[in-house]
């Protein structure tokens, strides 16, 4: 409840009493639309920066990308180029691989990162690393790892007989590559989300299963999936939506190399603005993906406050 | 707990399997930092004769692809501590109002943070760079600045919008009672309270500006005036790119990062997300 506004049953109290005595009462609502005005102009002084944030950099920008974006001239162009649609299905790939191999593989992971044991204190130590590295030294050492002819991976394989692969040359590695990297990027993060939530949920819970004599994975089934379900999703949405926009991963591992076929929506998008001078298309690229974002973000939204 | 047989095995087999997955890419872009020139073309998993040479080339300047590799620190490090301190006013600001006074406008607010937070930030660059061109931006580290600062104080006002409002009212009504007003409420008693989260937050507005490379790349151009991330990432645009030399500018690049993760990680993994474990 508000502090200082009066709550349902003392408003009751004061209307009632406003009818028995109007004169000498001051009408209540009055009373609240003053203290509103001064509570309101001083919340919007401290949120000032913000909402000037928001007005000139947040808004300003969306409706003019919106604005450009309703050129429907635009669209049978871009649609009409291959590399267009070969870039839809490379996101819809690198999204949902990626993500969701992710949060299961950080899901499983958790169980074992809530062990108590000194084995587990050292690994949760050495496995932040991924995390805490900025992406470009990794994905560079990624790179060079996969790279055709001086790469460790194709040494190693040659070394025990087999042939080696150009990696990154190819579309279906390149983006493996690609959606491996995001794997051990992230995992790390999401994994010790799952440690706190898992960590949340209360012991009597097991206690309980316990004594009706569950299996662990009677346990997880009832008691862990249940109480992990709203955030495994949340998490889920999130860095779905977060993934979708993704830049320096594609733009460094592959640079949409081989001929433009591993491109994802913003590399695609940078391409066609700053190398080939077509801001219309760029724009046309973040407007097609523009409706399943948002939607995204508006169940996310929903879930989230 | 304590384990046996074969659950012993697998336990440690797994832990062991964890570890070289996390590792080797690490251990691989140091061992490169090591390598000579001569060994450049000869993988292996070990480097015969380590060489501190890639370091102290890049440190000194002394070779043509990390000729300005102080000044571009210098970059980096300027723009990542005007963007922290940026996004410390407005978030401890707005986080102040969302949290210790209810006004009308809030929920727009609180909303607006939310839907800034989450959208994908590559999403807005074509606009952005419009934006920055009509005001005669580009170039700058202002333009830099105003991004970073756009896409990290939506998560400052809600992180410490969370923390602010787990501090008792109590505490607002005993001060305003001994005459405080909203400044000195703000100043002298939401501050110190909300500490902790001001560092999770400067620590997170650093790292979010000193890993970003997309919008360094769109606005900075010319050797003296772009980040270290565009440094490294204009490698790549020649074919005889000196791996070893680019794997010890990398290293050096992830120190700091490495350090405040491993100093403020606790306060790092709390956010949106924690809400939904409650």
């Amino acid at each position: 409840m508000r502090v200082g506004d009066p709550g349902p049953s003392t408003r009751s109290i004061l209307d009632s009493m406003a009818e028995i005595l109007p004169v000498a009462m001051p009408s209540p609502t009055v009373v609240r639309r003053e203290h509103w005005s001064r509570k309101t102009s001083l919340g919007l002084l401290f949120c000032s920066p913000l909402i000037l944030i928001f007005l000139v950099l947040v808004i300003t920008p969306m409706l003019y990308e919106v604005y450009l974006g309703l050129d429907r001239t635009i669209y049978p162009a871009i649609f009409s180029d291959p590399i267009f649609i070969q870039t839809i299905f490379n996101t819809i790939i690198f999204v949902g691989v990626a993500v969701n191999v992710k949060m299961f593989l950080a899901l499983v992971l958790s169980a074992l990162f809530c062990v108590e044991h000194w084995a587990i204190r050292v690994l949760g130590g050495l496995f932040l690393l991924p995390w805490a590295i900025p992406s470009l030294p990794g994905i560079f050492s990624f790179r060079w790892m996969l790279n055709g002819q001086w790469g460790i991976i194709n040494k190693i394989l040659i070394d025990f007989g087999l042939e080696g692969y150009p990696w990154l040359v190819r579309r279906p590695t390149a983006l493996a590559a690609a959606i491996i990297y995001h794997i051990w990027k992230y995992l790390p993060f999401w994994t010790l989300i799952f440690v706190a939530g898992r960590r949340s949920i209360p012991r009597e819970l097991y206690e309980a299963s316990d004594i009706d004599g569950a299996r662990p994975l009677q346990k997880f089934r009832y008691v862990t999936f249940p109480m992990l379900q709203n955030l495994y999703l949340i998490c889920s949405l999130l860095s779905m939506v977060f993934t979708l926009g993704d830049f320096v991963i594609i733009k460094l591992m592959t640079g949409g190399a081989p001929g433009d076929s591993t491109h994802v929506l913003a590399t695609l998008a940078y391409r066609y603005t700053f190398q080939m001078g077509k801001i219309d298309w760029g724009v046309g690229v973040f407007t097609t993906a523009l409706p399943v974002t948002l939607l995204f973000i508006f169940i996310l939204i929903r879930k989230v406050k | 707990m304590r384990l046996r047989g074969l659950r012993k095995i697998l336990f440690f087999g797994l832990c062991g399997l964890i570890a070289v997955w996390t590792i080797f890419p690490v251990y691989y872009m140091s061992l490169l930092s090591l390598t000579p020139w001569e060994d450049l073309f000869k993988p292996k998993l070990y480097v015969n004769s380590p060489t501190l040479e890639n370091y102290t080339q890049t440190l000194q300047q002394s070779n043509y692809f990390v000729s300005q590799f102080w000044t571009q620190l210098y970059n980096s490090v300027a723009i990542a501590l005007l963007t922290t301190a940026a996004v410390l006013i407005v978030g401890t600001l707005g986080s102040f109002a969302l949290a210790r006074i209810r006004f009308r406008g809030s929920r727009f607010i609180s909303g607006m943070a939310l839907f800034t937070y989450i959208i994908p930030s590559s999403f807005l660059s074509i606009p952005f760079f419009k934006l920055m061109a009509d005001y005669d931006l580009i170039g700058t580290k202002l333009s830099v600045i105003l991004v970073m600062i756009t896409f990290t104080s939506p998560y400052a006002v809600w992180i410490l919008w969370d923390y602010g409002k787990t501090v008792p009212s109590q505490i607002d009504e005993a001060a305003a009672i001994d005459g405080a007003g909203s400044w000195q409420l703000f100043f002298h008693i939401y501050l110190p309270l909300i500490l902790p989260a001001i560092v999770a937050i400067a620590t997170y507005a650093f790292l979010y500006s000193w890993n970003e490379y997309l919008y360094a790349v769109l606005f900075l151009s010319g050797e003296t005036n772009i980040t270290i991330p565009v440094a490294m990432g204009n490698f790549l645009a020649t074919d005889d790119a000196p791996w070893n030399l680019l794997m010890a500018e990398s290293v050096l690049y992830s120190i700091p990062p490495v350090i405040l993760y491993y100093c403020f990680r606790r306060h790092l993994l709390t956010g949106l997300v924690t809400g939904a474990v409650k």
